[in-house]
């Protein structure tokens, strides 16, 4: 039923040449089973899963991974992640053993060198960028809510930008507001936003700024129902997106607080001077 | 990597369904109005409107809310301009043109005095202006590729460019390869108008020349986004076509290059078709609506600049500049030679004949700072 309500979005999201439904992106580490991820996957709606692929043995074929065997790729969009690379080299060198050992050709790029709070580094990001979109990968380069670096994977082809809220697993929701309304304003391709979001509140202000699509993983996994816990994830998304395409809400305090905020000195001296006076005498 | 261009981009956007689309929005008062109110709310949270609720901001319902509107434009242009208004001054250099274009005095078939400037003639105008303050400065032809090259004009911007800021030009399309050789002779900016986004009009009012090929024109701002031209102007001649729709299609125009050309600022103009002869089916824009086009644009695109050209009164200038306009010509001559006072034909009538003193002094009693210079060269 829910996914009848994906159903809904007049203008589905598109990146690079596959349409998707459902805007929730949902990761796969830190879950207590195989069993519990794959109740989040399946309550979540998601049609794009991410996998760390530091995290599988990268030997041997994907399709032979507990984790990949049990998603179901038809539906499915695999999207095998970099996370541990520290430098643009060791990632775009994870991306091409992805892609050789059947993982197919989508990657989303994180350049962590730092180990506490995996904040991604935007110089190698860009450049790994680069190199990957050259080699006929799409890229999705996870960043810092940075507008021009934004601009900069784009004009190098990324198929995303990927800002996050907050860092990595610290589910304090967005606190990049004003930096990521700027990257929405501007961008070209869709603007996930990832890391961070915690509360499925947080999901739907994601959507109500006018993100395209976000990622949640920490805060689904370690729920203690991650399967319910998925499903409010997927709601969140639809409040969140619908609110987002029926305009805004009347918010009707808004206008009170905008003028006792800053008493005002425009819509004071305006009052008393219209500026549009000139128009009543039309004399063409 | 995105490679599409805008014509790719407009087929999206067909210009007769965004004439129905604002007509039913002309049409339905009490929802266009209820929705204005709400982006009006929108606006107070200092959040970006979205194109299709720009399209309400152009529509007939929209002047109930005018003065509103205004002082959110006027409020939005502080923050993003503060009391600023940059200055330039047009210098034709020829008005030689092999194009037949129905609105436009230059036009080939029309028995008018001819003249292009030689470059010493050109520098001598350019300095006329100089010696008034301007910094700024466009230069403008026809469309003759061969009696106004692109060495000509390359020429002329060279030697401009010791004593000018910026120098820009309005004239015939050309390809990428040649924006950036302009550019490494001192051009910075392009003006290149659209004239009418309607193709079937389009069609009509361009009856000969290269200007006739609407797809090439379009791109144009593209081609000199990529050769990285610092400032590129765009725009309709409103009256040629539905008005509305023509700035709904402006608007879109520049919210494209805006996000694709990220590194320029993007300018918008919208001349006023002024009556003249063999001109029909002019629709007659009143001040209201078309002070509320500048407004609308104003809300929808906090940071282009917006032009209001010398066709306008006095009258109508002063009073629109501290609303929303943050860059207008000043004591404009449109006949090549014409600061010299050489007897030559003039492009349009200019309505604003005031000096760059006068101008400067008026926005300065209205609290404004003119600006003659934004840049400087080694910027470029
Ligand atoms: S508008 Fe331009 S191209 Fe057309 S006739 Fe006039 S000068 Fe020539």
């Amino acid at each position: 039923m829910i996914e009848d309500q994906f159903q809904r979005d007049p203008k589905p999201l598109k990146i690079a040449n596959r349409t998707f439904k459902s805007r929730l992106f949902v990761g796969t580490g830190k879950f207590s089973s195989t069993k519990s991820m794959r109740d989040a996957i399946e309550l979540s709606c998601t049609e794009m899963v991410t996998v760390a692929l530091r995290r599988i043995d990268l030997t041997k074929p994907m399709e032979e991974e507990d984790i990949i065997a049990s998603l179901d790729l038809t539906k499915i969009q695999l999207l095998p992640n970099t996370s541990g690379a520290r430098d643009a080299e060791e990632a775009v060198r994870l991306a091409r053993i992805a892609r050789e050992m059947g993982g197919g050709n989508w990657i989303k790029l994180e350049v962590t060198p730092d180990p506490y709070y995996l904040l991604p580094d935007g110089k190698e990001t860009l450049k790994a960028t680069e190199i990957l979109v050259k080699e006929g990968f799409v890229v999705l380069p996870y960043i810092q809510a940075d507008p021009i670096l934004a601009k900069q994977l784009q004009e190098a082809g990324a198929a995303t930008v990927m800002p996050l809220g907050s860092p990595i697993g610290s589910n304090q929701g967005i606190r990049t507001k004003e930096s990521i309304k700027i990257i929405i304003e501007q961008a070209e391709v869709p603007v996930v936003i990832d890391a961070g979001l915690g509360l499925p509140s947080h999901v739907a202000e994601a959507f109500e700024m006018g993100a395209d699509a976000v990622l949640v993983n920490t805060a689904i996994a370690i729920s203690v129902h991650s399967g319910y816990s998925a499903f409010s994830f997927a709601l969140a998304t639809l409040a969140g997106r619908e609110a987002y395409l029926n305009g805004i809400y009347g918010n009707t305090n808004a206008r009170t607080l905008e003028l006792s905020y800053e008493s005002n000195t425009w819509k004071k001296a305006s009052a008393s001077s219209p500026l549009t006076g000139f128009l009543d005498e039309e004399n063409r | 990597m995105q490679e599409k261009e805008f014509s790719h981009y407009i087929q999206n956007y067909p210009f007769k369904e965004v004439q129905q689309r604002i007509y039913y929005l002309n049409e339905e008062k009490n929802h266009t109005q209820k929705t204005i109110e709400r982006i009006i709310e929108k606006t107070y949270q200092d959040e970006h409107i979205r194109w299709d609720e720009f399209l309400y901001l152009l529509t007939k319902p929209a002047l109930d809310y005018i003065e509103e509107l205004a002082q959110i434009a006027q409020r939005i242009t502080r923050k993003r301009f503060g009391k600023t208004v940059l200055l330039y001054a047009p210098l034709y250099l020829s008005n030689e043109c092999k194009s037949i274009c129905t609105y436009c005095g230059f036009r080939y078939d029309n028995p008018i005095k001819r003249k292009t400037l030689t470059v010493e003639e050109a520098i001598q105008e350019a300095m006329i202006l100089h010696s008034q303050g301007i910094r700024h400065i466009l230069l403008l032809t026809g469309e003759d590729y061969r009696n106004t090259p692109i060495s000509y004009i390359g020429e002329v911007a060279e030697k401009l460019q010791r004593h000018f800021s910026s120098i820009g030009i309005e004239i015939y399309p050309l390809k990428q390869n040649e924006y950036e050789y302009l550019r490494t002779k001192g051009v910075d900016s392009l003006t290149i108008y659209q004239e009418t986004y309607d193709p079937e009009r389009y069609r009509e009012v361009h009856l000969q020349g290269v200007k006739r090929r609407m797809e090439f024109r379009l791109n144009c701002p593209d081609r000199a986004g990529k050769a990285g031209l610092r400032r590129i102007g765009i725009g309709a001649l409103l009256g040629l076509s539905d008005p509305q729709t023509e700035v709904a299609m402006v608007g879109l125009h520049a919210q494209y290059l805006q996000k694709r050309y990220w590194k320029t600022q993007i300018t918008v103009s919208l001349p006023r078709l002024r009556p003249a002869e063999n001109i029909k089916n002019v629709p007659l824009i009143s001040d209201s609506l078309y002070a509320l086009f500048f407004i609308a644009l104003r809300i929808f695109l906090p940071d282009v600049s917006l032009i209001l050209s010398t066709r306008e009164s006095p009258r109508f200038r002063d009073n629109m500049i501290p609303i929303c306009i943050t860059q207008i010509s000043a004591g404009s001559k449109t006949e090549p030679g014409g600061y010299s006072g050489y007897d030559t034909t003039e492009q349009f009538h200019i309505s604003d004949t005031r000096s760059v003193a006068d101008i400067v002094n008026m926005l300065k009693q209205k609290d404004l700072d003119p600006v003659f210079t934004d840049w400087v060269y080694v910027m470029k």
